[in-house]
């Protein structure tokens, strides 16, 4: 039986889709089986940020609607065997499915597979509430910046009141740099503030970009600290206890200095 | 150029990662505490009424806020007070 998680974030924009991407390539990558789920009807980003765009004839409405069998809308990833996404409908709308149907989704869904990663779309209405239905689960992303960090709350709240419990917390585009010179809140101030548990931070990273054009998840690149963060946080999500990434490491110039006259 | 070697440093307190932090508390706590500010100064009107009818206080020093720590909402209020009355506005008026 597998494990139905969620990736949200109150916040539009903060990285959902990416993070969903990467994360569960990163568990396929680790021998799993995993479905990828687009609930963001009628904007509909995972196939293109997979390089899969090409490949969708049946989406989760029509599974829903039972216009095709589960099987036959899942698409297969030519990269990694266990790896499947079942694309978002993009000319319906989020009430062209209830949360009652994605639930009952979800329960096939976790009979075939390791990992069932839901990517959850902005806001806190229908869709929100369609996405959270079947998940056991939470990771919520944010990124450090004060309106992000404030959805993010909101959005613990509410995951708190649908009864998911002790979500994690993934905090995107961090710049080390600006960390350091206090320009930009730091992962302990995120923590503070939210009281969760954190999951994994993802340097800001322009491979990012690069990888999303291609349609290839940064995880496969490694090359990208973006990719290496990714990797990290698969390998926890399995359980293992992998030690958070020096983010320090590409501070450059400055800081070798700062350390080389001892103020640091 | 004193300033900016501490921001340099890193030793530099009124950073912007601190207007940040402290904006993001206030407004959280208001986001979880669901009262906005507004609401706020109505209570702090409220208060003033009532407790004027036993003692004389300074409502300009007068300051009352929602404060949140551990997952818990205070109200906390601050309230100065000038002169105690010996009989309460209300007895005076039914007397």
């Amino acid at each position: 039986m597998g494990e139905v998680i969620v990736i949200t974030s109150g916040k539009g924009g903060v990285g959902k889709t990416t993070t969903t991407a990467n994360i569960g390539t990163g568990l396929a990558a680790l021998g799993y089986k995993v479905v990828l789920v687009d609930t963001d009807i009628g904007l509909r980003n995972l196939d293109v940020v997979l390089g899969l765009e090409n490949r969708i004839v049946y989406d989760i409405v029509d599974v829903t609607h039972g216009n095709c069998r589960l099987k036959q809308a899942l698409i297969k990833d030519k990269r990694f065997e266990g790896l499947h996404l079942l694309p978002a409908a993009q000319t319906k709308d989020k009430t062209a499915v209830t949360p009652d149907q994605i639930r009952e989704l979800c329960a096939q869904l976790k009979k075939e597979f390791d990992y069932v990663v839901i990517d959850c779309p902005a806001g806190i209405e229908q869709g929100f509430k369609n996405a959270i239905a079947g998940a056991e689960k939470a990771i919520v992303v944010t990124t450090p910046e004060v309106s992000a960090v404030r959805d993010a709350d909101r959005i613990i709240g509410l995951l708190e009141a649908a009864e998911l419990h002790s979500p994690k917390l993934i905090v995107n585009r961090l710049r080390p740099l600006m960390v350091k010179r206090g320009d930009m809140m730091s992962i302990d101030d995120i923590i503070d503030i939210l009281a969760i548990d954190l999951l994994g931070v993802v340097p800001e990273d322009e491979m990012i970009v690069i990888t999303t054009n291609k349609g290839e998840p940064a995880v496969l690149d490694n090359n990208s600290r973006a990719g290496q963060a990714y990797r990290n946080m698969a390998r926890r999500i399995t359980g293992e206890d992998v030690p958070l990434m020096d983010l320090e490491a590409e501070t450059g110039f400055m800081n070798k200095l700062k350390k080389l006259i001892g103020f640091k | 150029m004193l300033d900016f070697l501490l921001r340099v440093f890193g030793k530099d307190n009124s950073s912007s990662k601190n207007v940040a932090k402290e904006r993001l508390r206030l407004v959280l706590v208001h986001d979880r505490a669901d009262m906005s500010p507004q609401l706020i100064e109505d209570l702090k009107e409220d208060l003033i009424k009532v407790i004027s009818n036993y003692m004389e206080i300074d409502e300009n020093a007068l300051e009352v806020n929602l404060d949140s720590s551990n997952n818990t909402v205070a109200l906390v209020a601050n309230i100065p007070v000038l002169r105690m009355k010996r009989t309460s506005k209300r007895k005076e008026k039914i007397g």
